[in-house]
């Protein structure tokens, strides 16, 4: 209790003082997964509307992989970026390694499937209910897959939010591309990780609470403004 | 009603059939309609009226037999041309003057006024932005008509579109039906309503176990008496 009760002290002082230190990592933190999770719904939307709209041989197979992937190891992501980004490896000449970008494309790869697979079950169901109007207005497929992204805008918010908690909350694979590199690569999680291997419990406890605060906030602030559109739009 | 000599009928369905495992719901139907006024399809629940309906407007495939539209296949070009308003109406998540605008641009159309002219048809003006889902059933019934109408169908469907409406909701769609009819919109429509069929059909078809055991002019077959549903071997004309 003693070491909660400092946490909690403590993480209010960094918090009430503007702590530089503190922000740059939650400034970082929070480019580097809302980038993450902006990208992955930029791709990972459409691929599932596809999925929930369109029938292909194979295409339960490739659901199989998708839901499969949702479960990645980030270790084993970070790896395989970690080995493309090296210098030795197929991408090593963007000299990405050691930085946010690298972290971003590891959690991009992290969450995609998440998006995907939660996206597509999100507009599976809509596609059932709307697809004798679509078809009798004989609209093509893209048409409809935007159709049901519009329609869907509030489900797929809570699918964004799933990525985003899921990335924000990540550490393997951030700490092997960034390396945890002190105002460079440094983010919640990995610095949570570094405060406690040098036994700062203090320290990685009152993290810890900054980053609850942070999904809690944007969590909150995404509810509300699901609501409101939900009020809108009477879904 | 009657197709003039030699003119091509709008829509044909030829020994159109449906199977559902071991249900039959639409059993070898012959259908032709000339282009113009109204046809009243009629029959008890489970006749095949609403699967006959489908067929025709290509959202169901046949199991043998084929729906022809102008004379050709139907094709995705002939749906186009078609519209339906189904008996419990699908509306978009959206507001009521983007549920019309979403079928004005379904052809390619950005028309405000147009928009606001086909919701004050169905006296729904003044509520364009109000939640489409929001609406009582008669209004969002007679918004599902309006979204129906954007497409400027030359056949327009309806599955017992009026079933579940109040009278002043059921008044309203039937005016604007007339007016539609007026402007040379053919309209095949599923009820269970012998006056409203009376109000508004010209001809009548009446299934039975999934076959047409019936069709006419509307007058003479109402006023056969209240035994409208004629045994097949009564000799009713067949197309």
């Amino acid at each position: 209790m003693g070491d909660l009760s400092a946490a909690f002290a403590l993480a209010l002082d960094l918090v009430l003082s503007g702590d530089p230190a503190l922000w740059e990592v939650v400034a970082l933190s929070l480019r580097v997964s809302l980038t993450a999770t902006a990208l992955a719904c930029l791709f990972g939307i459409p691929i599932g509307a596809a999925l929930a709209v369109g029938r292909f041989p194979g295409r339960g197979a490739v659901l199989v992989l998708v839901n499969a992937c949702m479960g990645l190891p980030p270790v084993v992501v970070g790896l395989l970026v970690y080995l493309h980004l090296s210098r030795a490896g197929p991408l090593g000449f963007l000299g990405l390694l050691y930085t946010p970008t690298a972290m971003i494309a590891a959690q991009c790869i992290l969450i995609a499937p998440i998006v995907i697979a939660l996206s597509r079950q999100v507009l599976e169901d809509l596609h059932a209910e709307y697809d004798a109007q679509f078809r009798s207005l004989g609209l093509g497929r893209a048409a409809v897959v935007w159709a049901l992204i519009v329609d869907g805008r509030h489900a797929l918010a809570t699918v964004a939010l799933a990525g985003f908690g899921r990335a924000v909350a990540e550490v393997g694979a951030v700490m092997i591309v960034g390396g945890n590199i002190d105002h460079l690569t440094r983010v919640m999680t990995t610095a949570i990780a570094l405060e406690t291997s040098r036994g700062e419990l203090a320290l990685a406890l009152a993290l810890g609470v900054v980053l609850m605060a942070l999904a809690l906030g944007v969590n909150a602030a995404a509810q509300g403004a699901r609501l409101a559109g939900a009020r809108h739009a009477a879904v | 009603m009657r197709p003039s000599e030699g003119a091509i009928p709008l829509l044909q369905a030829r020994a159109l059939r449906l199977e559902r495992g071991a249900a039959v719901p639409v059993n070898g139907v012959d259908l032709t309609l000339p282009g113009g006024g109204v046809t009243a399809l009629m029959g008890p629940n489970g006749a095949g009226k609403s699967m006959l309906l489908h067929l025709l407007h290509g959202l169901i495939p046949p199991t043998d037999g084929h729906v022809l539209w102008r004379g050709r296949p139907l094709d995705r070009l002939g749906r186009r041309a078609q519209a339906m308003v189904f008996q419990s109406p699908v509306l978009l998540r959206r507001s009521v003057a983007a549920n019309v605008d979403f079928a004005l641009r379904s052809r390619g159309v950005r028309d405000a006024g147009l928009r606001d002219g086909l919701l004050e048809r169905v006296g729904l003006a003044g509520l364009g932005r109000r939640p489409a889902r929001a609406l009582s059933g008669g209004e969002a019934q007679r918004l599902a008509l309006a979204r129906a109408l954007a497409v400027a169908p030359d056949l327009l469907l309806l599955d017992e579109a009026t079933g579940r409406l109040d009278p002043a909701s059921v008044a309203m769609i039937e005016a604007v039906l007339i007016a539609e009819r007026a402007q040379g919109t053919t309209i095949l429509m599923v009820t269970h309503d012998v006056a409203q069929a009376r109000r508004l059909a010209d001809s009548i078809v009446v299934m039975d176990a999934g076959r047409i055991v019936g069709d006419g002019p509307a007058r003479r077959f109402l006023d056969a008496g209240p035994r409208a549903v004629p045994p097949p071997e009564t000799g009713m004309r067949r197309r």
